[in-house]
């Protein structure tokens, strides 16, 4: 368990890191914090690259990524001062990068133009549920083997199941293997062929549903995608084993509200189930409490023990002291500043109350709460301030 | 206290995190409270919002159990329990995307023309899932010329361009990436469906009757605590100040009335305090 004020142990976390995923539900700032990691992974002398999948613009603008989509990573323009490490960073085009594998692993140039000029294609790049994490996943993988960084720091899609990441490379191999696939191919002699699809009543059945000719695309897209299925595969395998190796650590985000919190729950519990213990809970945006010992409030999210927690709340940081200060100060702008601290502390109070469920969640994993800052993350001081909040000085 | 407009269909939608159930609970609650027979849709299968809407009745739709009745209501019922078994049914949706959609809000047709409800309360799919969703039906009237699912799709472009049947209530919070989220969300649902926004709600406003004293004009100097008084005054000047920028830019950037929810410091919410909520909505300033 990480001590209280410290910040988390960046030698145990990153060392020996390859890949880092960031997870949570959509608005926690799972990209900052994604962000903010791989600074701190520059900061000691690692070349790390940050994916990101739908930064806040102004996030995006810290990161030198003002230009755009880019299926390229850019460097970040660091402040340096000496070290050796560099941080890189890019944005997930999911429709992009899908058309970019069918180009790399298609048999030929006529192949892929098949392929991408398909409207089950167009429809299934952008619609197949799984589509953005799978081309995480795949993303990950070439940048794993991508001799120009040891670390990538993966910030995964806002899914509604947060494990679909995990999931991901399996599920184009299933898509794959599928029984409708199954039921259009038939080996021959010379390799696949398409069945005739008026001779098979569920065919015929799907096409009365959907009309014809929607059936009609789906059986050239399996025609044209025939031979690439294998590689699609052993891809998948290899990035399910990169995601259970012990060089991959996760790192799941929540905000200070329930259902962030549920979620956030939800995976750790998962992950657990999955024999995963790299893992590390990281609680943004909590209001501070303001008062000597703040910090030490602060940090009490890393204890799981809820004695501590009550012995700070029964301190002169609770709401009761604040409002009590209010009642006996003589200048009423005086009081009306004890009883903004009162608010705030109230917000606080209410926030850590939602953390039980996280921290027993998490219980032997490194927890850490960073503080709501007074601004928005805008640029990369700001970042470096979450940086100190999170990995301490 | 503003209520829900005649529209009988509401749907309530914005992106994870900003708090769609609560808003959903609390404009069902309010509606019910001025004695309207009200009901709740949800899609998720999320079991807070059961929670949250008191007495008021919930239902849940799944997009496999509306597809599997819809076809069998349609003369498919043999095929239906094939394609769910065989798990074809994820390919003829990879096909015809938005089909699993065009089921759910046919059923929701169904519940708004059953005449049993005068308010039906949808909370909508999570996540960035609330354009996809409506614009399903769209969409497929563009791939598929003809057949039942077209004839569906018919019927919910129909309920969804009727502004005196159905509406969407966008949700947002007084923060930089969600009021751009809402801001496109709601270009994107006006241009691409026709349906029509009801007001937007803002969530979690902080501040109403808040006055915090700049500590610049305070005499701290005697104050112990001084340090203390001034950070805590700075820091929520300085949040106030950031919140009450966005929700100005908001009214720029998109014409609609603004509801304003309170930030109310509570561990979560309960059904005490979306009641608490369902009496506060407010409007915001004009």
């Amino acid at each position: 368990m990480t001590p209280r004020g410290d910040g988390l142990d960046a030698e145990g976390f990153l060392d020996g890191a390859d890949v880092l995923v960031c997870c949570g539900s959509g608005g926690v700032g799972k990209t900052t914090i994604a962000a903010v990691i791989g600074l701190e992974a520059a900061r000691r002398g690692r070349c790390a690259v940050v994916v990101t999948i739908d930064p806040a613009k102004r996030l995006a603008d810290a990161l030198g990524l003002a230009g755009g989509l880019g299926p390229e990573p850019q460097p970040v323009q660091l402040d340096r001062r000496g070290g050796t490490g560099e941080l890189w960073a890019m944005m997930l085009d999911t429709a992009a990068a899908f058309d970019a594998v069918v180009t790399r692993n298609a048999g030929d140039a006529a192949q892929a133009e098949r392929i991408l000029a398909n409207p089950f294609y167009r429809n299934m790049a952008g619609a197949l549920s799984g589509t953005q994490e799978y081309m995480a996943a795949e993303t990950l993988h070439l940048l794993h083997g991508d001799a120009r960084f040891d670390l990538v720091v993966v910030d995964t899609p806002p899914s509604r199941n947060a494990l679909d990441f995990l999931e991901a490379p399996g599920v184009l191999a299933r898509f794959l293997d599928h029984r409708l696939f199954k039921l259009l191919m038939l080996p021959t002699r010379r390799g696949m062929r398409v069945m005739n699809a008026a001779t098979q009543p569920i065919l015929r059945a799907i096409g009365k549903v959907v009309g014809s000719d929607v059936l009609a695309d789906a059986v050239a897209f399996f025609q044209a995608f025939a031979g690439m299925e294998t590689g699609f595969r052993e891809r998948a395998e290899v990035v399910i084993d990169l995601l259970r190796s012990d060089a991959t650590r996760y790192v799941v985000v929540a905000s200070p509200h329930r259902e962030t919190v549920a979620e956030a729950v939800w995976f750790a519990g998962k992950l657990r189930a999955q024999g995963i213990t790299n893992v590390t809970g990281v609680v943004n945006r909590i209001h501070p409490r303001f008062g000597t010992g703040a910090a030490d409030a602060m940090a009490a999210f890393d204890d799981a023990d809820a004695a501590d927690t009550a012995e700070l709340a029964a301190g002169d940081l609770t709401v009761e002291h604040a409002l009590a200060a209010a009642d006996a100060a003589a200048d009423p702008a005086v009081a009306a500043l004890w009883r903004n601290v009162a608010e705030l502390r109230a917000f606080a109070v209410a926030e850590h109350a939602e953390l039980a469920p996280f921290t027993a969640a998490l219980a032997g994993a490194a927890t850490r709460a960073v503080p709501l800052l007074a601004g928005d993350v805008h640029d990369l001081t700001t970042l470096a301030e979450i940086r100190h909040h999170l990995f301490g000085s | 206290m503003p209520q829900l407009s005649a529209s009988r269909v509401t749907v309530v939608a914005g992106k994870g995190g900003v708090g769609k159930s609560t808003v959903t609970a609390v404009l069902a609650r309010s509606a019910a409270a001025a004695g309207q027979r009200v009901l709740v849709v949800e899609l998720d299968g999320k079991p807070v919002l059961a929670e949250l809407v008191g007495d008021v009745p919930c239902t849940a739709i799944s997009a496999p159990a509306a597809l599997e009745e819809y076809l069998r209501e349609h003369g498919f019922g043999r095929i239906a329990k094939r394609l769910s078994a065989t798990g074809v049914i994820d390919v003829v949706g990879t096909a015809a995307p938005g089909i699993d959609d065009i089921v759910v809000l046919g059923k929701i047709k169904q519940l708004e023309r059953s005449g049993d409800w005068d308010v039906i309360v949808v909370d909508g799919p999570a996540a960035g899932h609330a354009v996809t969703f409506l614009t399903s039906a769209i969409g497929l009237q563009d791939a598929v010329r003809g057949g039942p699912v077209r004839a569906q799709a018919d019927d919910v472009v129909e309920l969804l361009r009727d502004h005196e049947r159905c509406q969407v209530m966008l949700v947002t919070l007084p923060e930089t990436t969600p009021v751009n989220e809402v801001v496109e969300t709601a270009y994107a649902l006006e241009d691409r469906v026709g349906v029509r926004l009801g007001p937007v709600v803002v969530n979690a406003v902080d501040g109403a009757g808040v006055d915090v004293p700049d500590p610049g004009g305070v005499d701290l100097d005697r104050e112990p605590d001084g340090a203390v008084l001034r950070a805590a005054a700075e820091f929520r000047r300085a949040r106030l100040a950031l919140q009450a920028a966005e929700i100005d830019r908001l009214r720029t950037e998109l014409a609609l009335a603004q509801w304003h929810l309170p930030l109310l410091p509570v561990a979560g919410m309960t059904a005490d305090q979306v009641g608490l909520l369902a009496r506060s909505i407010s409007a915001g300033p004009a």
